[in-house]
């Protein structure tokens, strides 16, 4: 354990070990005075900020929002584009539009000020002049984050200015070309790449839109070092990350988990005892894989990539033996197919038609032809639309009718199973109009 | 979009050219079916679906045609990015 001084200063305070958590160490929110008495003062005001991003590099840190792009080279981009102008922008997503995840919102309200230090250091690394942290409007995080924000003034941390901004509901606020948009006064909608964010986004200046997660791992990496970052997780995948463990377990929340754990070992930490079918990986735009099958696959971006999943937003949703896979994925596809922005023919018109194929599947009698068709649009929607939003859906979909494939037979031979009747696991957000 | 300034020109060399549809500007007028039906077909839904690959050099002239006449400059001859595999973007995930 941490020593607790009264004035702490960086060499009094041990790093996290091995075992210990690193993100979220209290069950309540830490304070200021918490924070910096467990992690030590932020390093702000370094002789060389940049030298941020070569330590980030080292670490091997990976973006914990969805895409798992390497975070030190998004920085450099950015800092690249930025050069000789400081006008660059710092984005922290917390959106969190993923309905099964809640690690971004549990993170910024028991650790506001690691996610705050990350903010505050990845600006002063690529020099940065302002920055936004974006968060759902409806809940009480803007408000939380706004008193740890005036905690930091009164305690006369000087940094970057940041604003907290409440962003509207939705699947797509949280896709960044999206988010970028709200913050230029516009309506959530995903654009054309190029140009990217990192050359122009907000106010078409250079914007670092970074996960608030993986920016309270930078506040880390800032404070420890890359070797001390790499001291969990494995070689290919270094680090910890936070899942959010839902469905068919005992303990269902978030946790942290070093890279590269057994997915079984994961879900049992999380009560999994009654018998699951499949577990939900990445989010709604991610894959089901079949359990128990599935039990030694390493969650990390490229041990669940292997296994034709993706960590996503650490999404791990537990179908549990009572429930019906294509009834939860024709669910998840008529909401995804609700949250199109509309934008791109493919994505506008086959949306809807992937989503009717999936409810005759799940609720139907599906005929080979339906299932046919159903397999056609995900090749058809799949790399065209501006966002991954169709990727998204086409995936979720693919990965059922595999792992899903003896129910699917069911359906077809005798109609909707009993289990199509049952409560639903998977949560589905009230759709606004 | 198309005509950002600071876009690469277009190289000369035959491998490096790849057709690419701007789907948010698309409108699905067909014209690029009508010109290029050897690189490029109608989806159900009457959207052009791109033939994955780089423009063979004799398909090129057509190429740059089929984008200069696109009511929507929604079609984009660009460079392809070196060494990208073939069948990766289809494997790119959602960034949120």
């Amino acid at each position: 354990m941490t020593t607790q001084n009264a004035r702490p200063t960086a060499s009094a305070i041990q790093p996290p070990g091995p075992g210990d958590l690193r993100l979220i160490v209290r069950d309540q929110p830490m304070s200021l005075a918490a924070h910096v008495a467990h992690y030590g003062p932020v390093p702000l005001h370094a002789a060389r900020p940049s030298a941020l991003i070569a330590e980030v590099e080292r670490a091997g840190l990976t973006g914990r929002g969805g895409a798992a792009f390497p975070t030190g080279r998004k920085l450099r981009a950015v800092a690249t584009a930025n050069s000789g102008r400081s006008t660059a922008v710092v984005v922290a997503n917390g959106s969190e539009s993923e309905p099964a995840s809640s690690k971004d919102a549990v993170l910024l309200t028991r650790s506001p000020h690691l996610v705050l230090d990350g903010v505050a250091l990845a600006a002063e690394a690529i020099g940065a002049a302002r920055a936004y942290l974006c968060v759902a409007a409806r809940g009480s995080l803007v408000q939380s984050l706004a008193d740890a924000l005036a905690e930091r003034d009164r305690a006369r941390l000087a940094h970057v200015p940041i604003e907290v901004i409440g962003g509207p509901d939705g699947y797509l606020p949280g896709q960044e070309t999206a988010l970028v948009s709200v913050l230029n006064g516009g309506r959530p909608m995903p654009s054309f790449v190029p140009p990217r964010p990192s050359d122009k986004g907000v106010r078409r200046q250079p914007t670092l839109v970074l996960n608030v997660e993986t920016l309270a791992q930078v506040a880390l990496i800032a404070r420890y070092g890359a070797a001390w970052f790499r001291s969990v997780g494995s070689d290919a995948s270094p680090g910890s990350a936070l899942v959010t463990v839902s469905g068919g377990v005992g303990r269902p929340g978030v946790r942290e988990i070093p890279l590269g754990t057994p997915l079984g070992e994961v879900l049992r930490r999380s009560g999994l005892s009654s018998p699951a079918q499949a577990v939900l990986t990445g989010g709604y735009f991610g894959a089901w894989l079949p359990l128990p099958a599935a039990f030694g696959v390493p969650v990390s971006a490229p041990g669940l990539r292997a296994a034709g999943a993706s960590l996503g937003a650490g999404v791990l949703a537990v179908l549990p033996d009572t429930a019906c896979g294509l009834a939860e994925t024709a669910r998840v596809t008529g909401y995804l197919a609700s949250q199109s922005a509309g934008q791109c023919g493919p994505c506008r018109n086959g949306m809807p038609a992937l989503a009717e194929a999936m409810n005759w599947i799940a609720f139907g009698q599906p005929d080979t032809d339906v299932i046919r068709w159903a397999r056609q649009v995900t090749e058809l929607i799949t790399g065209r639309g501006a966002c991954h939003l169709p990727d998204g859906a086409a995936g979720l979909v693919t990965t059922a009718l595999a792992v899903f494939s003896a129910e699917l037979r069911a359906h077809a031979r005798a109609g909707p199973c009993e289990r199509t009747r049952r409560p639903a696991v998977l949560p589905i957000p009230q759709l606004s109009s | 979009m198309s005509h950002e300034p600071e876009d690469r020109p277009v190289p000369q060399s035959p491998r490096d050219l790849e057709l690419r549809v701007n789907p948010i500007a698309c409108d699905a007028h067909g014209v690029c079916i009508e010109l290029l039906p050897e690189l490029i077909v109608a989806d159900p839904w009457g959207y052009p679906l791109i033939r994955p690959g780089p423009v063979p050099l004799r398909l090129q002239a057509l190429a740059r045609r089929a984008v200069a006449d696109c009511p929507t400059l929604a079609l984009l001859l660009a460079e392809r990015p070196a060494g990208r595999p073939e069948a990766a973007r289809r494997q790119v995930r959602p960034n949120r």
